[in-house]
């Protein structure tokens, strides 16, 4: 027995996907059992389906033989059921009268057997034949793209989509938790394998962000709530107070100056801790936009309340110091998002044996770039914690990375950022550097050529992992050394050696930031188990997400070096770009709908609705669905006691013939 | 049908098992099991829907009245759904729907949640295995022959019509 429209011509298309289908699944049979069902006239195998000449025979067959109705047995709807569905338009049929029966991914790719593939395929087929008798013609639903984009994240990522979108005409609003834009390129000292000082290639950017017309740049700033899907998302933006008024403050540093500590001696976190700042500073110098700010748990006024301010005094007429400011939350309406909100580095501390924040010489690899930098805590010049320069530099390679206990994943950038910190160390100090290595992993453009040219210039490779740092055993006579020994088995000498050093440099492994689950949920986008952001396809859709208009940008994703991040930030963009230009997007129709005859008013699936797209028409005493506000994912319809809510494409007839078709193959 | 059945309770009884899995984390990640040609147990039927939310109890009894000796429910984790909140209300239904397939004399252990996000792959292919297992070990079902048999679903719903009628107080 089959339900649906009697007149049904229904055509069944068994795909051989070369040999991925085929060399499993038994097409013949298959295509022998879907003849069978009831409302078939019509069943095929092909070599492609998705092929041109596959579609054409779709199209040749609905226009020859009337088909009113497609079932296409072939891989993952969400690969190729936009392309059955056009070349059934095409042919003059509504494009939602077609189901795809997957029988790729879901039965030969994981089937051993040939005879349960060819089981489990007919039960998808004869479900699949089932449901879409009882397909309805829908119309296809669109919405405005609004014109205006969201940038989440101000590193180099969010700079390169922000000035990309910007270039183009449309409005973009960037935002950084941070006072500054630059993210953490902004803290290294050189870039791998070019050796470009980061601030020569960075600071133009950010400068040209800060000048841009079309970009509103909000720093200090963190997107708290996003509600709305794509074409009309509304963002709050919570702003925190600087106390020094953005638009006033011409970013002299008088205030700095005049500060009543005229001592810097609170540690500065852009400095990893290594420097030192007043309670009103300016994270670093090039910072963007180049305005001061306070920090209300060091600041005397803000703290106490009591101060000489001076500060004011010295900022005079132009009153930019406003200690009254508070949090504010402003709103925005945006199309797209850009989600650019890139990675933190592995905490070593959590290893014991590498002695970090245990033992003062040794370090993470962002805080030598700090070290190295001439904008940083020593203007560049490479000195331990007590003031002396290094004459032995060990680097252990990674920390936190390929490492089941921490991660399993390789971080990609460190053998190169090592090469290059092993390259700095050795020019600045003329140090021994020994690269402590599982294996060296160069793969890029110049990078090997990179790694040769380290390993021309001395430093040392020891194929093997750093199993102990300890400190050099002072004994008498010995003046207090603060020296270090590690211990590490040279897997190509096949030997364990000990190595005195002065300083110890971890190579941490990349991580997704501490809030990351948060932030990706705020946006509906999903993670891998590292807890880096999925992207749609990890192959073809590497820039999208699962919520349409929300794309990723830079190490938020996985980690990546800068090339890769900016070649990713631009690929956002265009996406972004040709959302907005498109104007509309088209949505899955598949909303939810009450039948108003069978509705008892009974507001089951009022509070089921997270989007509050239902409602209660108090005149007629029933249940109203905005169908704009509807997501479609059907649970009201699950809910409904009397069958009166329903959904379109998943409604309850549809779901129940294709389980009955399924169970009972007709 | 009801011979293929039989004939499976002579050798091992391969379970039939259905899995409604949500469009966004469940279904991706069976996908996932495939591309990785993760070759799992052969014995689940898998039906997409937008929403775990969407997977009405009463599909649930229909799959066990089909014959179905299992039904898993997969959707995402818990914070990361779709739709903000609905494999929330997943969970509760799944709560209730245990209990009720007890009251029914069905094994609660035949109705399976399970979460898995889009990148789970390994672990969905895993969860299915153990839950095949499971289903195994409880043996088969058989409640659509048990029905059959003795015609007592048809008499059940008369029953339940009459009652319906009597307590509206309309002639049958």
């Amino acid at each position: 027995m089959i339900k649906g429209d009697k007149n049904l011509r229904i055509g069944v298309y068994v795909c051989h996907c070369g040999t991925n289908i085929a060399g499993t699944v038994d097409v013949e049979k298959l295509r022998q059992f879907a003849e069978t069902l009831p409302g078939v006239v019509l069943a095929r195998h092909y070599k492609y389906m998705c092929s041109d000449p596959g579609q054409e025979l779709l199209k040749q067959d609905i226009m020859e033989h009337g088909l009113n109705r497609v079932v296409v047995a072939a891989c993952t709807p969400s690969l190729h059921e936009e392309t059955f569905r056009r070349a059934a338009e095409q042919a003059g049929m509504n494009r939602f009268l077609v189901q795809i029966a997957n029988i790729r991914e879901q039965v030969a790719w994981v089937t051993d057997d040939a005879e349960t593939a060819l089981d489990k395929a007919k039960a998808h087929v004869a479900g699949a034949v089932r449901r879409v008798a009882l397909h309805q013609p829908l119309e296809r639903q669109f919405v405005p793209i609004l014109p205006r984009a969201l940038v989440v994240g101000g590193g180099i990522a969010g700079i390169q989509a922000a000035l990309t979108l910007a270039d183009a005409g449309k409005e973009v609003i960037l935002v950084e938790r941070e006072p500054s834009i630059g993210g953490h390129m902004a803290m290294f000292d050189k870039t791998f394998p070019t050796l470009d000082c980061a601030a020569c290639i960075l600071t133009p950017k950010m400068t040209a962000v800060k000048n841009h017309p079309n970009i509103r740049l909000l720093t200090y700033s963190e997107v708290i709530n996003v509600e709305g899907s794509v074409g009309n998302y509304r963002v709050q933006i919570r702003r925190r107070p600087r106390y020094i008024k953005e638009d006033l403050c011409i970013g002299c540093m008088q205030c700095v100056e005049a500060c009543v500590f005229t001592r810097a001696r609170f540690p500065n976190p852009f400095d990893r801790g290594l420097g030192m700042r007043k309670p009103v500073y300016i994270p670093f110098a090039q910072a963007v936009p180049p305005v001061p700010l306070i920090d209300p748990e060091a600041c005397l006024r803000l703290k106490q309340g009591k101060c000489k301010e001076t500060c004011v005094v010295a900022c005079g007429d132009r009153g930019a110091i406003d200690f009254e400011q508070q949090v504010i939350v402003e709103e925005y309406q945006v199309g797209v998002i850009i989600v650019a909100t890139g990675y933190q580095i592995f905490d070593p501390s959590v290893i014991g044996y590498y002695g970090y924040g245990k033992l003062p010489n040794v370090y993470t690899a962002l805080e030598v770039e700090r070290l190295l930098n001439a904008g940083g805590p020593t203007s560049g010049k490479v000195l331990l914690r007590d003031g002396r320069v290094p004459k032995r530099v060990a680097i252990v390679h990674c920390v936190g990375s390929r490492d089941k206990k921490y991660h399993a994943y390789c971080s990609r950038v460190c053998c190169m950022y090592a090469l290059k910190l092993a390259h700095l160390l050795k020019e600045k100090t003329g140090a021994e550097v020994y690269n402590c290595y599982i294996d060296i992993r160069t793969p890029g453009k110049g990078f090997e050529e990179f790694y040769n040219r380290v390993q021309e210039e001395g430093v040392h490779f020891i194929r093997g992992k750093v199993a102990d740092v300890s400190p050099v055993p002072t004994g008498p006579g010995e003046n207090g050394s603060s020296g270090l020994i590690i211990t590490v088995e040279d897997t190509l000498l096949g030997e364990v050696r000990k190595i005195p050093v002065d300083m110890v440099v971890l190579a941490v492994a990349l991580e997704p930031q501490a809030d990351a689950d948060n932030v990706r949920r705020m946006f509906g986008i999903s993670c891998s188990t590292e807890g880096f952001f999925l992207e749609k396809h990890p192959k073809l859709a590497p820039v999208n997400t699962a919520s349409d208009g929300v794309f990723l940008a830079g190490a938020c994703q996985g980690p990546k070096d800068i090339p890769d991040t900016v070649a990713q930030a631009d690929a956002a963009a265009a996406k972004a770009l040709a959302l907005i230009d498109a104007g509309q997007i088209e949505l899955e129709p598949n909303t939810a709908w009450i039948d108003e005859e069978m509705c008892s008013g009974c507001k089951t699936c009022i509070p089921l609705c997270p989007f509050n797209a239902i409602s209660r028409d108090e005149e007629r005493q029933i249940a109203v669905i905005d169908e704009a506000l509807c997501k479609g994912c059907g649970t009201c319809v699950a809910a409904c006691p009397s069958g009166a809510a329903k959904q379109k494409l998943f409604g309850f007839e549809q779901i129940d013939e294709e389980l009955e078709g399924i169970l009972s193959y007709v | 049908m009801s011979e293929n059945r039989v004939a499976n309770l002579g050798s091992k009884f391969e379970p039939k098992l259905v899995a409604f899995m949500c469009n966004w984390c469940s279904y991706t990640a069976s996908d996932l099991a495939g591309t990785a040609r993760l070759h799992y147990a052969p014995n689940v039927r898998i039906i997409r829907v937008m929403c775990s939310g969407r997977v009405d109890p009463t599909f649930v009894l229909k799959a066990f009245a089909l014959g179905a000796d299992g039904v898993m429910i997969a959707g995402c984790h818990p914070g990361d759904c779709h739709y903000l909140e609905q494999n929330y209300k997943t969970m509760r239904r799944y709560a209730l729907l245990r209990y009720t397939l007890a009251e029914l004399g069905i094994e609660e252990d035949r109705l399976r949640l399970v979460w898995a996000s889009a990148a789970e792959g390994p672990q969905l292919a895993e969860a299915i295995n153990d839950f095949v297992e499971r289903v195994r070990q409880l043996g088969p079902l058989r409640w659509s022959i048990n029905w059959q048999e003795d015609g007592q679903r048809e008499k059940a719903i008369e029953q339940i019509a009459h009652e319906h009628a009597e307590a509206l107080e309309v002639p049958v």
